[in-house]
């Protein structure tokens, strides 16, 4: 008993001086303190230094959230219980988020920098008039595939993933939306069909591709891709960037059936405690020099046009993950298909899934 | 025992239960009658019985059965010569320890350990098998399963042998037992209730891995735990995400029920 | 005592170096000069250096393991009181009924429990933050304390509780003195494994977690987009030979003060 006793005391008192620790860590940030910003973003999203240097000019205090999915974001701005100034989801979930009436109009007239963003990027459909939300990343979906095993092989479509000399080489991301989509343009139709017949037959043909397929995986195809465990990997035009940096031997490419355009963009809750902070914030992320820094250390492609000048030419001439406007015209953005057509779509998925067995 | 006392040991025990167990089931039950648009339905529960969930069941079971049977084949030899050394309550922390390192990191170092250019291979190579396709196997994702429950095997099962009276165990052997029907006999019957939490804590939690089967199967593998996030998550349709939770607590307890009417042993 | 054979020996340690060859593998890493856990560049400290600079992040080390040790520690308590319970439970109806209710969250994937637990606090009105994530972190922990305690209840010789009795042991007595002293090896295992389980959580403490407030599990995972950086590897590796460090120091310092022998005949 004694033993029992003394191991409890020894918790508690370690527990207390941890705690004490804490909080005198936390004071001399001055977390304590009155004027703060919250925001929720994805992990290791932006240049922690631009957050350094925006509390130094305007004097708000910072406090940052991260999460690992835009729908794990989504359930828990939904439930409330944190109020956050500022989240930076994709652009599916911004329609739905919109649609569910959990967003501040932006005020506009408080962004002066919002001029430097590039005209493409805006007033696209699940935003119109970039009422609720501020481009921040952008990118595109398309195959990476490693020259060192496939030698002389280029790539250029969708359909050449189903050539039968690539058994076993192909790693898929575990999202319905774009292995669906893929197969969806393979076919010539839209990533946002609702035709269930076309869906059936997209279907058919991602099962056909099964003996292709290595693995579907979810955000570790980077680490995977960039071990070589496979030749071609079905990507996001960030991951392929990343990859890129830390292994020579890939490229990538946009199929030239089209693919997916997506975003991430910045946006207010609606139970945001601090709107002006937030404005604030979204404009200093629009100035041209900040962007241009956060670009370059996030390795993303960036919507602000005027930051490009700050960048280097090698990075911003680089058609693959700065494609031209021809190129983007024929991309398409991901409608928001509804709750039943959605599930219609993860319901396939999920059967093709045990398919792969 | 009849003593009033035991009323108390009740008191904080039950409200626990009752707000952080009881309402959660209640909650997933009830999401569990709702489609994905909010009417009332029986649907979901439809929906379940149909192949492509059957068979999800039926393979969340038959490798929850798999990664339990073998960790406790690899977890009681552990145990058991654990009891034996000197130094045996450090070398059992020592075999906690590394639990407490992130799973997802754990993760990463195996898809490093078992990558094509990775050790595993390479040792392969030295003793002349040659690279093998380790990752993306059930071999790979059964053998990290293992990995990651064997401290929670290990533990119950240790303390278990570790209580055994050693001169039952010498009368056995003095009675002209062999050492397999010492074991079998009087061991391993007197340590049944530390196996059987040890595969409690095993095979429960393994009907619903999602992580592992992404990271390490690369989703050849499904659990109901694979629909559950989808669902709960991706599609938002909380009904059947609960519907299946809701077939997850029915199993348990049928396990339970199962498990539970062994009788104690001597005395 | 026999000493070990041969076979027994290698068959131990080829299970240490199997348990311990991730850890090896990442701690390996954390000394790269280079950027990933594949090519091993060059030796470097630098992700070292970096991990010192970051606040933030040894501030949610900090969180996390406070969040642990007390978690762990609340829900030790009651999940011994619940082992009594249910050992106490007269009718095998309620004995079933409890450990069913018991087992419900060890069966219940984590997505769930974060998603309910979320609803429950906001539907009580708790504020997202320390509090949420500890209740949560107890209430998931209490069954697998349970499960540790409980065999060592039902094993333990009634007659002792009878004998104490006799010699005029109050209940109080009783419990102090003769059930929980039995009892702490299975208590310190469910103490541990509590402590495993709050550490490694990821999904219930980001549902329930707020305002600021967060765990390295989650950190970590948020980071899975992007890539784990090394400095993480960096922390992992100090953390864990911090606590290499504490486990036998702590050990060999008891050994030191020879405490009376356990009971049973060694």
């Amino acid at each position: 008993m004694k033993q029992l006793i003394r191991a409890l005391l020894a918790v508690l008192i370690v527990s207390l001086i941890l705690i004490f620790i804490v909080f005198r860590l936390n004071s001399s940030q001055g977390y304590t303190s009155g004027n703060t910003l919250t925001i929720f973003n994805w992990g290791d999203y932006i240049d922690e230094e631009l957050i350094k240097q925006f509390e130094e000019e305007t004097g708000i205090k910072v406090i940052y959230e991260t999460f690992d999915s835009n729908e794990a974001m989504l359930t828990k701005i939904e439930q409330g219980g944190t109020a956050y100034d500022i989240a930076v989801p994709s652009e599916y979930i911004i329609d739905k988020m919109i649609q569910e009436d959990l967003l501040l109009p932006i005020d506009h007239s408080k962004l002066p920098n919002f001029q430097y963003l590039d005209s493409r990027f805006l007033d696209l459909p699940f935003d119109h008039g970039n009422e609720y939300s501020i481009p921040y990343f952008w990118g595109t979906v398309g195959i990476l595939y490693n020259t060192k095993i496939l030698g002389d092989r280029e790539l250029t479509s969708w359909n050449d993933l189903w050539d039968p000399a690539f058994k076993n080489q192909i790693l898929l991301v575990d999202s319905a939306r774009e292995v669906l989509g893929m197969s969806l343009n393979s076919l010539g139709y839209s990533l946002n069909d609702k035709n269930k017949d076309h869906l059936q037959e997209a279907k058919e043909k991602i099962d056909a591709l099964t003996p292709n397929i290595k693995a579907i995986v979810g955000d570790e195809n980077r680490l995977l891709l960039q071990n070589e465990e496979a030749a071609i990997g079905l990507v996001w035009s960030g991951t392929a960037q990343e990859i890129m940096w830390e292994n020579e031997n890939v490229e990538y490419v946009i199929p030239e059936e089209g693919s997916n355009l997506w975003f991430d963009n910045m946006v207010i809750p609606k139970t945001a405690k601090n709107v002006e902070a937030a404005h604030q914030f979204i404009n200093f992320m629009l100035d041209p020099e900040v962007s241009a820094q956060n670009t370059d250390y996030v390795g993303y492609s960036t919507p602000n046009k005027e930051a490009l000048k700050y960048m280097d030419e090698d990075v911003v001439s680089d058609e693959r993950f700065y494609p031209d406007e021809e190129m983007t015209s024929k991309l398409e953005v991901y409608e928001n298909l509804g709750k039943r057509m959605l599930a219609h779509y993860n319901d396939l998925f999920l059967e093709f899934k045990m398919h792969t067995k | 025992m009849r003593s009033k006392s035991r009323n108390f040991y009740l008191i904080p025990y039950v409200i626990w239960i009752a707000l952080f167990v009881v309402t959660p089931i209640l909650l997933v039950l009830y999401y569990s009658f709702f489609d994905i648009d909010g009417q009332f339905t029986f649907e979901n529960y439809k929906k379940f019985f149909t192949p492509v969930y059957l068979k999800m069941t039926f393979s969340s079971f038959w490798y929850a059965f798999l990664i339990t049977m073998f960790t406790l084949l690899v977890a009681y030899p552990i145990a058991f010569l654990l009891t034996k050394t000197k130094h045996k309550q450090l070398l059992l922390l020592l075999i906690i320890l590394p639990s407490w390192i992130n799973l997802l990191l754990k993760a990463y170092a195996f898809i490093g350990i078992f990558g094509t250019y990775g050790a595993a291979n390479s040792f392969l190579e030295i003793i002349g098998i040659g690279t093998k396709q380790i990752l993306f196997t059930d071999f790979s994702f059964i053998f990290v399963s293992v990995y990651i429950f064997l401290p929670f095997m290990i533990l119950p099962i240790f303390n278990a042998l570790d209580e055994l009276n050693p001169s039952l165990v010498d009368a056995s052997n003095d009675l002209g037992a062999s050492k397999w029907t010492t074991f079998k006999r009087v061991v391993f019957p007197l340590t049944i209730d530390g196996v059987k939490s040890g595969c409690q804590i095993v095979f429960i939690p393994a009907l619903s891995l999602f992580m592992l089967t992404r990271l390490i199967a690369g989703n050849r593998v499904i659990t109901l735990g694979t629909a559950i996030e989808q669902h709960f998550l991706v599609t938002q349709d909380w009904g059947m995400g609960a519907t299946i939770a809701v077939f997850l607590i029915i199993a348990m307890v049928l396990i339970m029920i199962l498990t539970g009417k062994r009788k104690r042993g001597i005395l | 005592m026999k000493k070990l054979s041969k076979l027994s020996t290698v068959y131990l340690v080829i299970m240490f170096f199997i348990l311990y060859a991730p850890i090896l593998y990442l701690m390996f890493y954390s000394f790269n000069s280079g950027g990933t856990m594949y090519h091993f560049e060059g030796f470097s400290l630098e992700w070292y250096k970096e991990l010192f600079g970051n606040s933030r992040l040894l501030i949610i080390v900090l969180n996390t393991v406070i969040i642990a040790l007390l978690s762990a520690a609340i829900s030790t308590i009651l999940g011994v009181a619940g082992a009594l319970a249910i050992y106490y439970a007269r009718r095998r109806r309620v004995k079933n009924t409890l450990l069913s209710l018991n087992n419900v969250l060890i069966v219940s994937p984590d997505v769930i429990i974060g998603a309910s637990f979320l609803i429950l606090f906001t539907m009580i009105g708790i504020k997202l933050g320390f509090v949420s994530v500890l209740l949560a972190h107890i209430a998931f922990s209490v069954p697998i304390v349970v499960i540790m305690v409980l065999p060592k209840i039902e094993e333990m010789n009634t007659s002792m509780i009878y004998a104490a009795l006799d010699l005029g042991a109050s209940r109080w007595d009783v419990l102090t003195k003769v059930v929980l002293p039995y009892i702490t090896p299975g208590i310190f295992a469910g103490f541990f494994m509590a402590l495993t389980y709050s550490l490694d959580d990821f999904a219930v403490t980001f549902f329930v977690t707020g305002n600021g407030f967060t765990t390295l599990s989650v950190e970590i995972y948020s980071l899975a987009r992007r890539g784990v950086s090394l400095n993480i590897n960096a922390l992992s590796t100090l953390l864990f030979i911090f606590t290499m460090l504490l486990v036998v120091g702590y050990y060999f310092i008891t050994k030191r003060n020879n405490k009376p022998g356990r009971m049973g005949v060694r």
